[in-house]
């Protein structure tokens, strides 16, 4: 401790500057979200209590808190649904994306062959398409899971075909000096060089897949057949029930926030050792 | 004409059965660049064969060629007897490392694509890196290890195959010369205790008559060996022989070919327009 005081002591003015800007960063990094949140709910109380506005139009946030206590049974059953859905989803983008990415990185030519089917699954609104996978599936679970999955799998497969492609060209040689088979290549090199595209690409695959869950829930929940966090939302909406309105939706967003983060997680676990994007912190 | 001056007295190489002979080797790229023109080359046993010149004239084209990295337009490459490319180790001119994988991981390597285990492997892994004075550094990654650790890394990775033939091409490039001195006095004791044969591109004059017991010097547009120069002095060359006599006069009449290499292309390159 007294080291530390020591050397801030022999600074000059200018590093002394920017170990302070650097040590209220840090702070800040977490301080302030959580500071300006706390104040969007105090002032978001504030507009209720100040315009006397009923509860079925904008519940206080205390009402919201008690009706998530109170319908937990209800929400967090829900919940596991919709998690079921996207977790599934997200592992058969993982399976899908990877498998797609690698047949394209065998050969170029049918990369250029169908990796415009895939971008036309993506630009494609996915409620646009629901109404086709209605008809032509009939099992409500693959019905979802054929949604979500085709709003997650495409970040993972153009982020790992780019990263199968952006290898060193001398190491490509050395595998090839060394008389590495095709396989080999794959193994060893291509699939740990693409590691940190995929997980950037499953990072975002993540929230889409949960996206995609409650998008496909709500098409098809408006049909009756949901029994996910959406069809919750929208038999609220329906009953002018805006606590529970409210109460689901800081639910999907929470589990958005912490896919976000256990994700973020294993990409540093991941890549800590070796990769730029995870030793920034050092300097 | 130099290569006559200068190609009588060989000494090392005078005796050594030939490796590997280029003979009238010719790439043309696809682009129509002419990257090398009518090589002739013989590489002997034992050889420290540098091969000298400004870029543009060929000298890392010729290397991969030997490596098989890439074949020849014109001309042939005669090896000798059951020695072939798979004979080779090739270091680049960046130290090329898998970033994920442990220094032992990127020495095992090559023998690990020859289906060699771990277990297997291990003894050849620990006596190549100890070699390159890395004992203890196995399990470091590359990002932690200074650019001339991984220098050293790329090293092992070429020799842990006993390697008949080691292609360099421009290794110490990039490093500072306080550290390049080291890697060059290194590169020489290894050399000297394992008797293998170096082709080793450089375009820096003095490091490839520190090195080498023949420099080759090279001429650009076309590429081709402009002349030969057998460096005599005796081995094992250490510092001393660095600062000297004898090697700055080598150094002279290497700097000299080379000037003349880098004059025959700006003559011709005029003579063009």
């Amino acid at each position: 401790m007294t080291a530390i005081d020591d050397t801030t002591l022999k600074l000059d003015p200018e590093e002394a500057r920017r170990a302070r800007q650097e040590r209220l960063e840090r702070i800040g990094k977490w301080v302030l979200p959580l500071a300006i949140m706390v104040l969007a709910i105090v002032l978001w109380d504030r507009i209720c209590v100040w315009n006397e506005i009923p509860q079925y139009i904008l519940p206080r946030p205390g009402v919201v808190l008690q009706t998530l206590h109170n319908d937990a049974g209800v929400l967090f059953s829900s919940l596991l649904v919709t998690l079921r859905i996207t977790f599934l989803s997200l592992l058969l983008a993982v399976i899908g994306g990877v498998g797609l990415a690698v047949l394209f990185a065998q050969s170029k030519w049918v990369e250029m062959s169908f990796f415009p089917f895939a971008i036309v699954l993506q630009v494609t609104p996915i409620v646009a398409i629901f109404p086709l996978i209605n008809i032509y599936v009939n099992n409500q679970t693959v019905k979802l899971l054929l949604c979500a999955w085709i709003v997650a799998f495409f970040p993972i497969l153009s982020n790992t075909t780019l990263g199968l492609n952006s290898v060193d060209r001398n190491l490509r040689d050395l595998f090839k000096l060394n008389g590495a088979t095709r396989w080999q290549q794959l193994r060893y090199l291509r699939l740990p060089a693409a590691m940190p595209y995929f997980l950037g690409g499953l990072k975002i695959a993540g929230g889409l897949s949960l996206i995609g869950a409650v998008v496909a829930e709500f098409v098809a929940g408006a049909q009756g057949q949901s029994s996910g966090l959406a069809s919750r939302i929208i038999e609220a909406g329906y009953r002018l029930n805006a606590p529970r309105l409210f109460a689901a939706l800081i639910l999907i967003s929470l589990t958005g926030i912490l896919i976000f983060l256990v994700l973020s997680l294993v990409s540093h676990l991941i890549l800590r050792r070796w990769h730029e994007s995870a030793l920034k912190q050092e300097r | 004409m130099i290569q006559e001056k200068v190609a009588e007295t060989p000494a090392v190489s005078g005796e050594a059965p030939m490796l590997l002979a280029l003979r009238n080797v010719g790439k043309v790229f696809s682009n129509g660049v002419t990257a090398l023109s009518k090589v002739d080359l013989a590489i002997r046993e034992g050889d420290f064969l540098s091969l000298l010149g400004p870029s543009g004239c060929g000298k890392s084209t010729a290397l991969r060629l030997i490596a098989g990295l890439s074949t020849p337009t014109s001309g042939q490459l005669d090896w000798r007897g059951s020695i072939d490319r798979s004979n080779t180790g090739f270091v680049f001119q960046e130290p090329t490392l898998l970033p994920w994988a442990s220094v032992f991981d990127n020495v095992w390597l090559p023998l690990r694509l020859k289906g060699v285990s771990r277990a297997k492997a291990e003894p050849a892994v620990r006596e190549v890196l100890s070699r390159v004075h890395l004992t203890g550094f196995e399990n470091a990654v590359p990002r932690e290890l200074s650019g001339g650790m991984k220098m050293r890394v790329s090293i092992a990775r070429a020799m842990v195959t006993k390697p008949r033939i080691l292609l360099m091409d421009e290794p110490f490039a990039a490093l500072d010369e306080i550290t390049r001195f080291k890697l060059n006095n290194d590169l020489l004791e290894l050399w000297q205790d394992e008797r293998f044969t170096v082709v080793f591109v450089t375009h820096s004059v003095f490091e490839s008559v520190f090195l080498s017991s023949r420099v080759v010097v090279m001429a650009a547009r076309p590429g081709r060996v402009h002349g030969e120069l057998s460096i005599d002095a005796p081995y094992p060359r250490d510092e001393a022989f660095r600062t000297s006599s004898d090697y700055a006069a080598l150094c002279r009449q290497a700097s000299d070919t080379l000037v003349d290499a880098i004059n025959s292309t700006a003559g011709s390159h005029h003579d063009g327009h």
